[in-house]
């Protein structure tokens, strides 16, 4: 430190040395004083440059010799550093010699010992070295003692000194200097500067002018009589108005029957006119969601039914069912003959105490969404048959006793003939319709039973229904002598024509009978059996074997009959009320029931004369009641109805229509003839041991 | 009497049947002018004895609902010219002896 401040004096010196001229001379003397003390040392000696010191081992020479020039070449190479150092190169995956090899020597190094007098480090020194800053100065003041000699002859020197002198000799400054807080400079020796200018974005200018909003002027005076004439202006104008109105009015109401029968026309109109379009695109639709049902009825057949060698199964088709009528229960089914996807399904009730309102409705398998034809009845429907030739005429017996003819191809839901009480009709309800064939005119006629005791023949005679009875029933066997004597009558509660025999029927009654009958003859039974304990829910002939008949009752039992023999030929007890019973068209051993507790009972008496070979039940809920069984005429389908008015297909598997094998070689006989020998074989195998025990 | 009862009858009835709102002159769109009916009648109902008062919350609310820059005018016997902007003038009587202009004119 004091070396530094010494090379700062001596820089300053040239400007300052003729400033103060008088303070030198008190700064040399006392300068003296120092210097006298101090014993000398090697800077004294160098200074006068008088004597010179030799090393002891130095060399004597002539002065020849020290004449001599002896030439040396510095160079940049490094002798010692090796010529061949040789790395391997991954790179080139060899060793290779370097040709960079350092030649740099260091001979000698000296870390610096300075330090500016202003930084941290100096003066945190001092403040370790307990120095204050005067001994600095004290310092400073030593120093140039050595260089006392000097001031003499070296002016230079002098001025240095002196300024430094009076410098020092002002204690107010050096106090000053102590009080004095300097600001922090972070770094002296590293200091530089940045400056740099953006782009300033040119200025544009832009404008526009709006129209100010369109203005009007009103001008108007209020006073109270224009206030009093606005009103009364504006009243006179409502009650005008009012009038107006009044009298459109009353004119509508007088237009108003016009227009809505014309409303009805119009709309019906709307409806045929795009009725056809409507009815097959919801086919359509209707064919693709119930896709796989479809296939289903046309190739399903189970597999499964090879390995049960007899028993078949019933295979949930289509599930038909009306909104409109979810209340009723099916009461009467009956398939179309000419078209076979089309059935007409009878809706009503057979609870006593729940009667009301019926319906007629048909359904197609081709969309089994919502019925082709609806025709709402006032009365519960309890049976209906479609007639085979004229299939768009159907015969309906109500719960009323009516029966009624209607006709699809009419619109409307009016029937075509309707019996009445003056046109003979039934007192009670009509348990059975069934179409004749033509009279001798030709005119259409169909025949009924009820409760009431009668069998009633309807002819269709242009538009009026004509009647004729064709029999009272009565308890006794003997039957009516006499319109006016009544002892005591049957209730018949359903009955069948035969296939081939004309005249020949037969009628089921609610105390279990059954009476064989023929138009001919209205006053004699020509057969009665006693046949049920409780009503004869249906009784059928067999489609192929002129002698058989089948019938059922709400006693559980089902019997098949020869109507020459009057105890039957098979009995079958199903367990529960039998609602009804069909025999399939196929094949004459083949018929199906369906029984309360919602199970369809299939039997082939050729296959097992002594039980089903389907009992299957086929709803959901166990409380619901099966109401009635009808086979599809041609496809192996049947349709079952309940109590709930849905009505089920099913189709049957191939177990349950299984026809008997024919010999080849064989003469094939006519498939009736074949039925009929089938069942006829079956009967004689029954007879035959009874007339031997007889 | 009978003539002095008459006549009240007659006050009466005319006071209970002119009390409705009738539109004078008005170019404003439909939505706008039953809005702005239905606030007169509100302000006139309200400050049925000072129509300075209806005039003011007359004003603020269309000032409010339409811009600003709204005049009313409430009396019962003035006359008056306005420039006002189109569309935006409703000129109504109300309550058998009230006449109400409200116009916008900025």
């Amino acid at each position: 430190m004091p070396n530094n401040v010494a090379a700062s004096m001596r820089k300053g010196s040239t400007v300052q040395k003729v400033v103060l001229p008088g303070a030198k001379s008190t700064k040399a003397a006392s300068k003296k004083k120092d210097e006298d003390e101090d014993p000398g040392d090697g800077w004294d000696e160098w200074a006068q440059g008088k004597a010179l010191i030799k090393p002891p081992d130095q060399l004597e020479l002539s002065e020849a010799e020290l004449k001599e020039e002896i030439t040396r070449i510095l160079t940049a190479n490094n002798p010692h550093a090796p010529q061949n150092i040789v790395r391997y190169s991954f790179k080139e995956r060899s060793y290779k010699p370097t040709s960079a090899v350092d030649q740099m020597a260091v001979h000698f190094v000296l870390e610096g010992s300075l330090l500016h007098e202003d930084s941290d480090e100096a003066r945190r020194l001092r403040a370790k070295e307990g120095l204050p800053e005067e001994t600095a100065a004290v310092d400073t003041g030593v120093e140039p003692d050595e260089e006392e000699p000097e001031t003499s002859d070296t002016p230079v020197e002098d001025g240095g000194e002196v300024e430094e002198a009076g410098e020092e000799d002002r204690p107010d400054s050096v106090a000053s200097k102590t009080d004095r807080k300097e600001p922090k400079v972070t770094n002296q020796f590293n200091f530089s500067e940045r400056a740099s200018q953006t782009l300033n974005n040119p200025l544009r200018e832009r404008s526009c002018q709006t129209d100010p909003p369109p203005r009007g002027t009103f001008t108007a005076t209020a006073t109270q009589w224009d206030i009093y004439d606005a009103y009364v202006e504006e009243l006179q104008k409502q009650e005008t108005n009012k009038e107006k109105q009044k009298a459109v009015a009353s004119k509508k109401d007088n237009d108003k029957g016009k227009k809505k029968t014309l409303l009805m026309e119009t709309q019906t109109d709307d409806i045929t006119k795009v009725g056809k379009a409507s009815k097959i695109f919801e086919r359509m639709v209707n064919q693709n969601t119930f896709d796989d049902i479809a296939q289903d009825f046309k190739y399903f057949e189970d597999a499964s039914d090879e390995f049960r060698d007899q028993e078949g199964t019933l295979l949930p088709l289509w599930k038909f069912q009306y909104d409109k009528a979810k209340r009723l229960s099916v009461t009467a089914l009956c398939w179309n003959k000419k078209y076979q996807d089309l059935f007409a399904v009878g809706m009503g009730s057979y609870d006593f105490s729940k009667q009301g309102r019926g319906m007629l409705v048909y359904y197609s398998l081709k969309n089994s969404a919502y019925p082709e034809f609806i025709y709402p009845t006032p009365s519960g429907v309890l049976c209906l048959d479609i007639h085979e030739q004229h299939s768009y005429l159907v015969a309906v017996g109500f719960y009323d006793g009516c029966v009624a003819v209607y006709n699809n191809k009419e619109d409307g839901s009016e029937p075509m003939y309707k019996s009445t009480a003056k046109t003979g009709k039934h007192t009670d309800p009509v348990w059975q319709v069934r179409w004749q064939s033509d009279d001798m005119d030709n005119n259409h006629n169909f025949c009924s039973v009820s409760s009431d005791g009668r069998v009633v023949s309807w002819t269709l005679v242009k538009n009026e229904l004509v009647f004729t009875d064709i029999i009272r029933l009565s308890l006794n066997g003997a039957v009516s002598e006499g319109p006016d004597q009544q002892p005591g009558i049957a209730c018949g509660t359903s009955f069948d024509f035969h296939k081939q025999i004309d005249y020949l029927f037969l009628v089921g009654t609610e105390e279990g009978k059954i009476h064989k009958c023929s138009k001919t003859y209205s006053s004699q039974f020509l057969e009665t059996y006693n046949a049920h304990s409780m009503a004869v829910d249906a009784v059928k002939w067999n489609h192929f074997h002129p002698k058989v008949f089948i019938s059922c009752s709400s006693d559980w039992t089902v019997k098949i009959w020869d109507h020459t023999i009057n105890t039957p030929m098979f009995t079958f007890d199903l367990n529960a009320a039998v609602g009804d019973v069909a025999w399939a068209p196929y094949s004459s051993t083949v018929f199906a029931a369906v029984t309360t507790d919602a199970t369809v009972h299939i039997f082939d008496l050729s296959i097992n004369k002594y039980e089903a070979i389907c009992q299957q039940p086929v709803v959901a809920k166990k409380k619901t009641k099966l109401t009635h069984i009808e086979f599809n005429p041609i496809y192996p389908i049947i349709i079952v109805g309940d109590d709930r008015g849905y009505v089920s297909s099913l189709k049957l598997s191939p177990n349950l229509r299984k026809k008997p094998k024919v010999k080849k070689g064989q003469d094939q006989p006519k498939d009736s003839e074949m039925e009929e020998a089938k069942m006829e074989k079956l009967l004689s195998l029954l007879r035959e041991p009874e007339q031997s025990t007889v | 009497m009978a003539g002095t009862g008459e006549a009240k009858k007659e006050e009466a009835d005319y006071k209970r049947l002119h009390s409705f709102p009738l539109i004078r002159h008005t170019d404003m769109p439909e939505e706008m002018r039953v809005e702005t009916m239905e606030l007169c009648v509100t302000a006139c109902e309200k400050f049925a004895t000072n129509n300075e008062s209806a005039a003011k919350m007359i004003k603020e609310s269309m000032d409010k609902k339409f811009g600003s820059s709204w005049h009313v005018v409430i009396g019962e016997g003035f006359g008056f010219e306005v420039t006002h902007e189109v569309k935006n003038l409703l000129y109504m009587f109300f309550g058998g002896s009230l006449a109400v202009c409200v116009w916008k004119c900025s």
